[in-house]
């Protein structure tokens, strides 16, 4: 097995433990490239199936050719989506700065959907490599009765051996893409033909190479316009992969923030 | 190093490596710097560590790279395992960094649990340390033999060669005494703040000619694939796609074809493979191999379901409901004896009872405690006990299947690999005679026992070696034939000569022994006789088999002494011959002796004479026998 068919079938094994495990479960679809992979072994791992529904958070604010996008698959791929609203900024933390202000909003919208649906597990599409506190996240991590990441004392995991039993009020996520990095994407959306939103091609010398709201997520340099010449860049860049997050960037830990009180 | 091709590199699995140590010993820093010096950090990333490190007013520090928690980085300790990605000219990696702290050994296992190699770190100044020493242990315990020593802050003792080797006979010392190859430990002197020896030679030790840490690391050997083991393949899910019945899970070790019979295990049924499925394969599929996540239909709509296994006939694991764990202990709450737990084994579920602490495991001294319970962050060998039959590999000979976790309320408390030294496989190779039919006799069993005076039976008396089994029954077979009883020993010694020559000592030897002694004392108890037997008979199990082929008339009697007083009687001469290694498998000295739970009868010969021993015997065979003529 290659590196690609390791990372796959581990995946696979997460989804399915996932399924088997957990009664209300639902898979973030936020139509970037990583969630685009895992819904790809989603239906690899059920046999051309996706056997929970899909939950995408709406701020109102992704690009048109994101929305483009999602219609598009639903009918193509016959898939169960089910799009969540979020609240207005001005009800977001004001102590917050702004970037991460309007995020927050994302975190809202996700808290209400899990209280509405009732959900006890969701799968997210989040990469160690992306960030420093995701590099310390579990595959299947617990969350509090606010959502809340207690990352000071997470449960053990090994073999994998997933703690898949919580007091009640507490619900899962799922991350069966934690041991890939943003090159394996790319490389494996190659490999399978997996369809892109077409804003990660360069046009004019920019393209986005992490999509998020229009209002917070900038473009790079970069003349990539094809997944190969994307792979060769990603193989000499040193441009982190989420510079181009606003709300990554504006304090010491407000990202670290965010994430304790639930954002992906 | 010559520079490896590129796709190769991109095409093989990174080499996992967990970075372990002493709490302060240097392990962030090392692996901060060896990001830097490698070329790996994104640009900005060392300036955001810097202005981080102004506004707190502290010099540098490299391990604000990995410790992205705020509460890390403001009480300069790691928390919690970070995994990030590093590559080198030779190969990619994934850097496991693990934390140091007493309080964060779960964390520690985590990461150490899924490398395929470590780095030791171990400060110059201090030495080998309480966690070094655990860490390494933990190391062992969990099958990592590849072991990087990074000797670090080699700049606080002025950079000395005899330093350097004192402290590395230390770790070698104890590492040895684990049992691990040194011949495959590279030691290496290392300042990772400043970056000497991590990728750049230090010119500060020229007495040092070995590698870099970058060197040494691409030195270290890929994982070794189980394809060459035996098919282990746990059912994950059925799934009922499409009028298709899908068998799903991942292939632990070996293959799996089109084609082939598969026992499932521990239900023991049969079937044939008769599609391997997949969505969107580039062609069918006509076999699988270790590592893949997979689904096949049966040729026959057999019940299986998840947390079986999956084997080939021709080797499957074995069964069994009994076994020792050498076991890591996370539980805030000790382990002791009795007590129950739900355990994990690849993604079957079974509840377990601790039934034995044989011993707990200092790591500081090596040595094992005769104690009885077993304390947060201990290792400890532990025999458990389930009610329903688990198949298991030992974890030497198949690691995936070895190997499990325990749950208690909504924790992971601990983990363990599976020993079965002196445990028997329990499978039941099924009945090969067939055509038999069970006659019945003409003269009912209620008749002989009139004619007779007092039923038929069966007292099995069981007991170590030298507990007195022998010596009782024969005193009471002569007391009893005295009394009119029908009545006849059946003994270890004899039966061997004869009905059990073909077979010697092994585990499954003497499940066959208690197996064939078992029906032959039904057979003497259903001709109305009452039957003693002796035999050591030290699987619980066995006995159990046995008394559920006569429930009605099988008494246990447990014949009690403790090791030491039968080891002092001693009168075949034994126990001594056992303790110099001339025998193997002898119970009690090199194989577990399980005592009965609940016999109808103990007699203790430690604590009583014969003749009590004999009373209390007379007493309860006239109470459960004897009947009274009219």
């Amino acid at each position: 097995m290659d590196h690609l068919d390791v990372l796959e079938s581990r995946t696979i094994y997460v989804l399915r433990e996932a399924f088997n495990k957990i009664d209300k479960l639902a898979m973030l679809w936020s139509l970037g490239k990583d969630s685009n992979v895992m819904l790809w072994c989603a239906r690899k791992a059920f046999f051309g199936h996706v056997p929970f529904p899909l939950a995408t958070i709406d701020t109102g604010k992704k690009f048109p050719e994101m929305y483009a996008f999602r219609d598009r698959y639903i009918k193509e791929w016959n898939l169960d989506v089910v799009i969540a609203g979020c609240p207005p900024v001005e009800e977001m933390d004001p102590s917050l700065p702004p970037a991460a202000r309007s995020a927050a909003r994302k975190t809202a919208g996700l808290k209400a959907i899990v209280a509405r649906e009732g959900y006890t597990g969701l799968i997210a599409g989040i990469r160690r490599d992306e960030e420093g506190t995701r590099a310390k996240e579990r595959v299947f991590s617990p969350r509090g009765e606010q959502n809340t990441w207690n990352f000071r004392d997470q449960p053990p995991e090994f073999w994998d051996q997933f703690n898949t039993d919580f007091a009640p009020g507490t619900h899962l996520r799922v991350h069966p893409l934690l041991h890939w990095t943003e090159l394996d994407i790319w490389r494996y959306t190659k490999r399978e033909n997996i369809p892109l939103v077409d804003l990660y091609f360069a046009k004019n010398g920019k393209r986005y190479r992490s999509l998020g709201d229009k209002d917070i997520t900038f473009p790079v340099d970069s003349d990539a316009d094809t997944v190969d010449k994307i792979i060769e860049e990603l193989m000499h860049t040193k441009i982190a992969e989420r510079s181009g997050r606003a709300m990554d960037h504006e304090a010491e830990d407000s990202f670290e923030r965010l994430r304790a009180e639930g954002y992906l | 190093m010559s520079k490896v091709a590129e796709p190769s590199i991109q095409s093989v699995p990174p080499l996992k490596i967990v970075i372990v140590g002493h709490v302060d010993h240097g392990k962030s820093t090392l692996v901060g710097r060896l990001f830097y010096d490698t070329g790996t950090l994104p640009d900005g990333r060392v300036e955001a560590v810097r202005a981080m490190c102004e506004k707190r007013g502290m010099p540098f520090e490299w391990a604000f790279l990995l410790d992205a928690l705020q509460a890390e980085r403001d009480q300069g300790i790691t928390i919690d395992i970070s995994q990030i990605f590093f590559r080198t000219a030779h190969r990619n990696y994934v850097l496991i960094d693990a934390p140091g702290h007493r309080e964060f050994v779960k964390n520690m296992v985590t990461g150490a649990a899924q490398a395929d190699a470590a780095v030791l770190v171990v400060d110059a100044r201090e030495g080998m340390q309480e966690q070094t020493r655990r860490h390494a242990y933990l190391l062992h315990l969990l099958g990592i033999h590849q072991i990087v020593v990074a000797m670090n802050k080699m700049d606080a003792v002025d950079y000395k060669e005899a330093r350097f080797q004192e402290v590395g006979t230390q770790v070698r010392d104890y590492l040895a005494g684990l049992g691990i190859d040194l011949l495959h430990t590279q030691m290496i002197p290392v300042v990772a703040r400043d970056g000497d020896n991590i990728v750049n030679a230090s010119s500060k030790m020229p007495w040092y000619d070995g590698p870099t840490l970058e060197n040494a690391l691409d030195e270290l050997q890929p994982p070794v694939t189980s394809l060459e083991l035996p098919l282990r393949f746990p059912v994950q899910d059925v799934y009922k796609f499409d009028d298709r019945r899908i068998i799903a899970g991942r292939i632990e070790s070996g293959f799996l074809r089109k084609g082939d019979t598969l026992l499932f295990s521990p239900s023991n049924k049969k079937a044939r493979v008769a599609s391997i499925e997949a969505w969107h394969a580039r062609e069918p599929i006509i076999a699988t191999r270790a590592g893949q996540s997979i689904g096949v239909t049966l040729d026959e709509q057999i019940f299986v379901e998840r947390g079986e296994i999956v084997s080939l006939a021709s080797n499957p694991p074995m069964l069994t409901n009994v076994f020792r764990g050498r076991i890591f202990w996370l539980g805030r709450e000790p382990l002791v004896p009795g007590a129950r737990y739900k355990m994990k084994l690849c993604t079957g579920e079974y509840q377990i009872e601790v039934e034995k602490i044989e011993r707990v495991i200092d790591v500081q001294e090596m040595e094992s405690n005769e104690i009885n319970h077993v304390e947060r962050n201990a290792i400890a060998e532990v025999v458990f006990r389930s009610r329903r039959q688990i198949a298991v590999d030992p974890f030497e000979h198949n690691m995936f299947t070895g190997r499990f976790v325990i749950v208690e309320n909504y924790d992971i408390v601990g983990g363990g690999l599976i020993n079965m030294d002196g445990y028997a496989d329990q499978r039941q190779l099924g009945i090969k005679s067939t055509n038999i039919f069970k006659v019945e006799h003409r003269v009912p069993l209620e008749e002989r026992w009139k004619a007779n005076g007092h039923r038929g039976g069966i007292l099995w008396m069981t007991g170590l070696s030298g507990a007195g089994k022998s010596t009782l029954a024969f005193s009471l077979e002569q007391h009893l034939f005295r009394r009119g009883y029908l009545v006849y020993v059946l003994d270890g010694d004899n039966v061997r000569h004869g009905l059990c020559s073909d077979l010697g000592f092994s585990p499954e030897d003497r499940v066959e022994n208690i197996r064939r002694v078992g029906h032959a004392a039904t057979l003497f108890a259903r001709a109305g006789f009452l039957v003693l037997t002796a035999f050591i008979s030290p699987y619980r199990d066995d006995r159990d088999r046995v008394r559920a082929i006569a429930p009605d008339v099988f008494h246990e009697i447990h014949i009690d002494a403790d090791l030491p007083t039968c080891e002092t009687r001693d009168p075949k001469g034994l126990y001594k011959k056992a303790r110099k290694g001339e025998i193997q498998d002898f119970t009690g000295v090199s194989a577990p002796y399980e005592p009965p739970a609940a016999p109808e009868m103990r007699i203790d010969t430690a604590k009583y004479s014969i003749e009590e021993c004999l009373a209390h015997l007379d007493e309860y065979v006239a109470t459960n026998f004897a009947i009274t003529m009219r």
